[in-house]
């Protein structure tokens, strides 16, 4: 461990960031996300790696998947407006298999929205929002040494599964500070590479044994062909009904046949509890100090953290709803995640929503009067 | 001189194109691999990047490494390679569409960026691939499938722009001139920095047959005689200009490119390399 220091939240994803191996960095100014950028400018070229502003959000990330094919490790970050933007990119990039790291920050929308101000509102536009079926991950961290060990690990998930791994932040975690202990070194997922010869009938897209493609590195001598049209196991497009399928179908169970290895939560609390809530980011630290408030009120409440946002924890929500009477979500919008949770708990848990979208943070005490009233306590 | 082979740049496994019988393309996509061979660059080093477009099309009948980029994104993702890897030889094929609409923002800063990438944008003046649609080049009163009663907005001249903007090599060449497009395409290899080469090309199906320009051939022939070599248009009167357009080479300047000035920025920084 390094010596303590204070920190801020983006400025730990920057540090998780080169940690991990992460040597190129394109980006385009947002508030809340900014110190990111500007942390890597100032940390990349000391390591002789790259570091760009480009002239917009789909530039960066396009520089981005350009550089990742060209074997570094690529990361951008921005924030709601930016990455509205770099949609169809993001489809590029499940779709041609790119490893790279993408940070949203998240602010009050839509459009400009507010700035400077926490939100959880992108849940679903970083799920959903590029066109076509795709997989998605996204990690959602609740601290400031959380946000380096989750840039580490969307680095090295995105090597692994080769695409684009979200780390979905909010202006909370981004601009807290911190005092931090980093390790001197983390285990770093090194680039896949191709075990065969072109020769031996090398196919840069056919699947290894995990599902995943280890594709060349541009430069290496294979001759790669990368497109965003649907191709087949040699990368060149094809127009069959069942290449489609089956090229669509494989970026799906590539990360569905991990399961829950990938799908990481954190319980407080739950172990005898009727009640739960279930929050992520910078709201689950507000719901941790309000579950432990009511512990002290003799309600017998517990935390569901979700740590890994998408593919979304659907068998722990189950298994949650499974012991509890109820859930409270607790989040910075009107209400993406709690639609989630509905649907993943069945019908086997009521679900109520603590929803907020006025600029501000939750308080411990708002989320608190919610779950007395969910345990039937309100005054 | 004599005729050499190109096949080897080739992935004959590909072929037959997806191209137009009499479509420009072709010969300028040979354009390219002409200044390749010329210019001796290793097929193992050197990538193809396109946009979306027929044009764009080209970069899967190459035999190098290449990508297939998103419509208007080529010049971002061939800078993010070329940074990442500089000792790659990164070549850019895009369409007038690709380059100066959609990509308009990125062509700008690509110019003004000035990584070594050599930028050819196939001009045929109309969106060939989605059947006909006005592109910022299609001249005034022209008929398109959007414009059915005529283009009513003026078009760009790439090359004006790509000089303004900071391009360190510019020039426009045809796909009948195709020795003196290869000759330009090279002179944009051998420069450091960021080359935009205009590569007037013919569509006659999407473009040619709505307004009676006759087969390829015949637009073809139109190049033959509407191309002025830059020392005659120089010294051409104004009216002798009419209906004609300039090729060659347009600009050469010395400025540092990308990746030299950022390794001087490392070094400030205090980098280890
Ligand atoms: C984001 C996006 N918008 C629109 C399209 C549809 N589209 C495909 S090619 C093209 C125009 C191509 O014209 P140009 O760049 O001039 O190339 P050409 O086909 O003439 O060679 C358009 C509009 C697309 N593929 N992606
Ligand atoms: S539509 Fe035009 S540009 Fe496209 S292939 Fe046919 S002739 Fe060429």
């Amino acid at each position: 461990m390094s010596k303590a220091r204070l920190m801020q939240g983006n400025e730990a994803c920057a540090e998780g960031a080169i940690a991990a191996g992460v040597n190129f960095f394109a980006g385009y100014p947002i508030t809340p996300s900014t110190e990111i950028a500007e942390s890597m400018a100032k940390l990349l070229p000391k390591k002789d790696g790259t570091f760009l502003q480009m002239e917009d959000e789909i530039a960066s990330f396009g520089a981005v998947l350009g550089a990742s094919l060209a074997g570094a490790k690529a990361m951008d970050a921005t924030s709601g407006p930016g990455f509205s933007l770099k949609q169809e990119l993001i489809g590029y990039g499940a779709c041609a298999e790119i490893p790279c790291v993408l940070v949203d920050v998240q602010r009050v929308g839509p459009s400009t929205g507010q700035p400077t101000a926490p939100s959880q509102g992108d849940i679903m536009q970083v799920r959903w929002g590029t066109h076509g079926d795709h997989p998605v991950i996204a990690l959602s961290p609740w601290s400031v040494r959380e946000t380096f060990d989750l840039t580490v690990r969307a680095v090295n998930y995105s090597e692994r599964f080769r695409t684009p791994v979200i780390l979905l932040m909010d202006e909370m975690v981004g601009h807290l500070r911190e005092r931090v202990e980093l390790p001197e070194s983390v285990e770093v997922y090194p680039r896949r590479r191709p075990h065969e010869s072109r020769a031996e009938g090398y196919e840069p897209y056919r699947p290894a044994s995990d599902g995943v493609p280890d594709t060349a590195d541009f430069g290496q001598g294979y001759h790669i062909h990368v497109t965003g049209l649907i191709h087949d196991g040699t990368g060149f497009p094809a127009g069959s009904p069942t290449v489609t399928r089956d090229d669509i179908r494989r970026l799906h169970k590539k990360i569905e046949r991990v399961g829950e290895e990938i799908i990481h939560v954190e319980e407080s609390f739950l172990e005898d509890a009727r009640f739960a809530v279930v929050a992520m980011g910078g709201t689950a630290r507000t719901a941790y100090e309000a579950v432990r408030e009511a512990r002290k009120e003799g309600i017998p409440v517990g935390l569901l953290r979700l740590i890994t946002v998408w593919p979304f924890a659907d068998a722990a929500l189950l298994r949650l709803a499974e012991r509890v009477d109820s859930i409270l979500v607790a989040e910075l919008s009107y209400g993406q995640l709690v639609r989630e949770v509905d649907r993943a708990v069945h019908g086997k848990a009521r679900v109520e929503l603590c929803g907020k979208y006025d600029m501000t943070s939750l308080t411990p005490a708002e989320i608190l009067a919610n779950i007395r009233k969910l345990a039937g306590r309100d005054a | 001189m004599m005729e050499r082979s190109y096949e080897k740049y080739f992935r004959e496994g590909r072929l037959p194109h997806i191209w137009c019988p009499g479509c420009g393309n072709g010969l300028a996509m040979k354009a390219i691999v002409m200044a390749i061979e010329e210019k001796g660059l290793p097929q193992d080093e050197t990538v193809i990047v396109s946009g979306i477009g027929c044009s764009s099309r080209a970069s899967g009948y190459m035999d190098f490494d290449t990508l297939h980029t998103a419509h208007g994104r080529a010049i971002p993702f061939a800078t993010g390679i070329k940074l990442a890897n500089p000792r790659l030889h990164v070549i850019v094929i895009t369409g007038d569409g690709d380059c100066t609409a959609i990509g308009g923002n990125h062509f700008i800063h690509g110019c003004r960026r000035n990584v070594d990438l050599t930028v050819i944008m196939f001009n045929n003046e109309i969106y060939g691939m989605t059947g006909g649609q006005g592109s910022p080049t299609t001249p005034l009163d022209r008929l398109t499938t959007t414009a059915p009663y005529g283009t009513s907005v003026r078009p760009f001249d790439a090359c004006h722009i790509a000089m303004a903007a900071g391009a360190t090599y510019v020039g426009r060449s045809t796909a009948y001139h195709v020795r003196h497009l290869a000759k330009l395409i090279g002179e944009g290899i051998d420069n450091k920095g960021f080359s935009f080469i205009e590569a007037y090309v013919q569509c006659p199906t999407a473009y040619g047959r709505k307004n009676r320009l006759g087969s390829g051939a015949d637009m073809m022939k139109h190049m033959r005689d509407s191309a002025v070599m830059l020392s005659a248009w120089e010294k051409l009167p104004a009216d002798k200009r009419q209906g004609k357009f300039p090729i060659g080479c347009f600009l050469k300047r010395e400025v540092e490119d990308f990746n030299t000035s950022y390794e001087e920025l490392v070094d400030r920084a205090g980098g280890v390399r």
